[in-house]
């Protein structure tokens, strides 16, 4: 999935950690522009974010993708 | 809350004592305890559940100063250690066939929560359950998830300054991230009280069985004693590992039997933050713990292997009970409520 992510102080203060065989863990980020456009806020420190695509809560994860090994 | 009823000797012996003003040369305390199941022994779960208690809100009806008394810290002692060992000897296989196989560690304690072997709860729970079995899927839990995440608070300060940053960030969000009506307990009692039942903090100690307790004084066991550090993060990332897909299916199942949005909320919000807890607690805190310190890898796999198969005894003993069309607790008694 494509996924645009907004810094809540400038984009230099957003961390990007990808989970091998997983989600991707976003810190500092506000909001998560979807694959439809739609603007998602972040409401935790930590967001982890879905990269399989199967998600059905996307964007965020919802540990879908141990279902799909 | 008031100290629970007594259920054998060992519990008659220390709630005598603790029911006194603290009395500093009382003297030590001496208990027997019964041979069999330590995991399933009524007597020794409720007692420690209690002389846990004692850290945490305690009793109305207890004396604040009992709780570092030393008798009653070498009775805990003498229930922990039948307790631990037991844990261990049934957990022996699983650890085994994990510590020290190739791979990251993280890697196979996912593939380990994946794979373990247990009935389905959440399966259950989602298809097949009725109303007063949910219910009592509530009752049972609601004697952790009203201290969710307190017992791997205690570890924090055992932690060396990385590794603690990590969990503390975890624990941020189990604590509502700042927003009081977001602490998780706070979302499991908000739970218990849109279905009926009894929302205050231990409300149900009286009435459930051993094992209930056990999963909770596993918790506190490797929470308050800095040497099972590792088997207390390896307790979290077993618990958050099995969280999100498991929380899918039973907020599914209360919403299936005419329960409101507020009591499948708390597993809702389970789904989204366990996805991400799973990756931080496994990854980012029990890996590496454990780069850092290879000699806590064989605990880190003890506490999530004794989480799963508490777990697991735990709904085989409910799904047991159901499939005889019975209750391990019967759930209150319901006015005729219509769904909305």
């Amino acid at each position: 999935m494509t996924a645009a992510a907004g810094g809540r102080r400038g984009d230099s203060d957003v961390e990007v950690t990808l989970c091998p065989g997983g989600p991707m863990l976003l810190r500092g980020a506000s909001h998560v522009v979807g694959e439809d456009g739609a603007r998602h806020e972040v409401q935790r420190s930590v967001v982890a974010v879905c990269r399989c695509g199967s998600s059905a809560r996307a964007p965020w994860c919802d540990g879908t993708h141990k279902l799909l090994a | 809350m008031k100290l629970p009823r007594a259920r054998g000797p060992v519990s008659t012996a220390v709630f005598e004592r603790i029911l006194q003003a603290r009395d500093v040369l009382a003297g030590p305390l001496r208990v027997e305890l019964a041979s069999g199941d330590p995991i399933e022994d009524d007597d020794l779960q409720v007692t420690l559940w209690a002389l846990y208690e004692l850290h945490y809100r305690s009793f109305e009806d207890v004396d604040e100063g009992w709780e570092w008394a030393p008798e009653l810290l070498a009775v805990r002692e003498q229930l922990e250690a039948p307790f631990e060992r037991a844990l261990r000897e049934e957990v022996r296989p699983q650890v085994a066939a994990v510590v020290g196989a190739p791979g990251d560690l993280a890697d196979r304690l996912f593939a380990l929560t994946d794979s373990f072997e247990g009935p389905s709860l959440a399966e259950h729970i989602q298809r097949h359950a009725t109303r007063e079995q949910v219910q009592e899927f509530l009752l049972h839990r609601s004697v952790y998830q009203l201290k969710e995440a307190d017992p791997h608070t205690w570890v924090i300060p055992r932690l060396e300054p990385d590794i603690k940053a990590r969990l503390v960030e975890l624990q941020f969000d189990e604590y509502g991230g700042g927003r009081p009506a977001r602490v998780h307990q706070a979302l499991y009692a908000r739970a218990l009280i849109e279905a009926g039942l009894d929302a205050s903090y231990g409300a149900y100690v009286d009435d459930v069985p051993a094992i209930t307790l056990a999963l909770s004084n596993a918790t506190s066991l490797f929470g308050l004693h800095r040497r099972l550090r590792a088997a207390a993060l390896g307790h979290l990332g077993a618990v958050e590992a099995t969280s999100s897909i498991p929380c899918r299916r039973f907020a599914a199942g209360i919403r299936r039997t005419g329960f409101s949005d507020p009591v499948a909320f708390f597993f809702d919000e389970h789904v989204e933050a366990d996805a991400v807890h799973e990756q931080l607690a496994l990854r980012g805190i029990c890996a590496e713990l454990v780069k850092a310190t290879p000699g806590l890898e064989a605990d880190v796999v003890f506490g999530a292997t004794a989480c799963l198969t508490l777990e697991a005894r735990f709904a085989a003993r409910l799904l047991e009970a159901w499939d005889n069309e019975e209750h391990v607790v019967p759930p209150p008694r319901q006015e005729a409520q219509v769904p909305a």
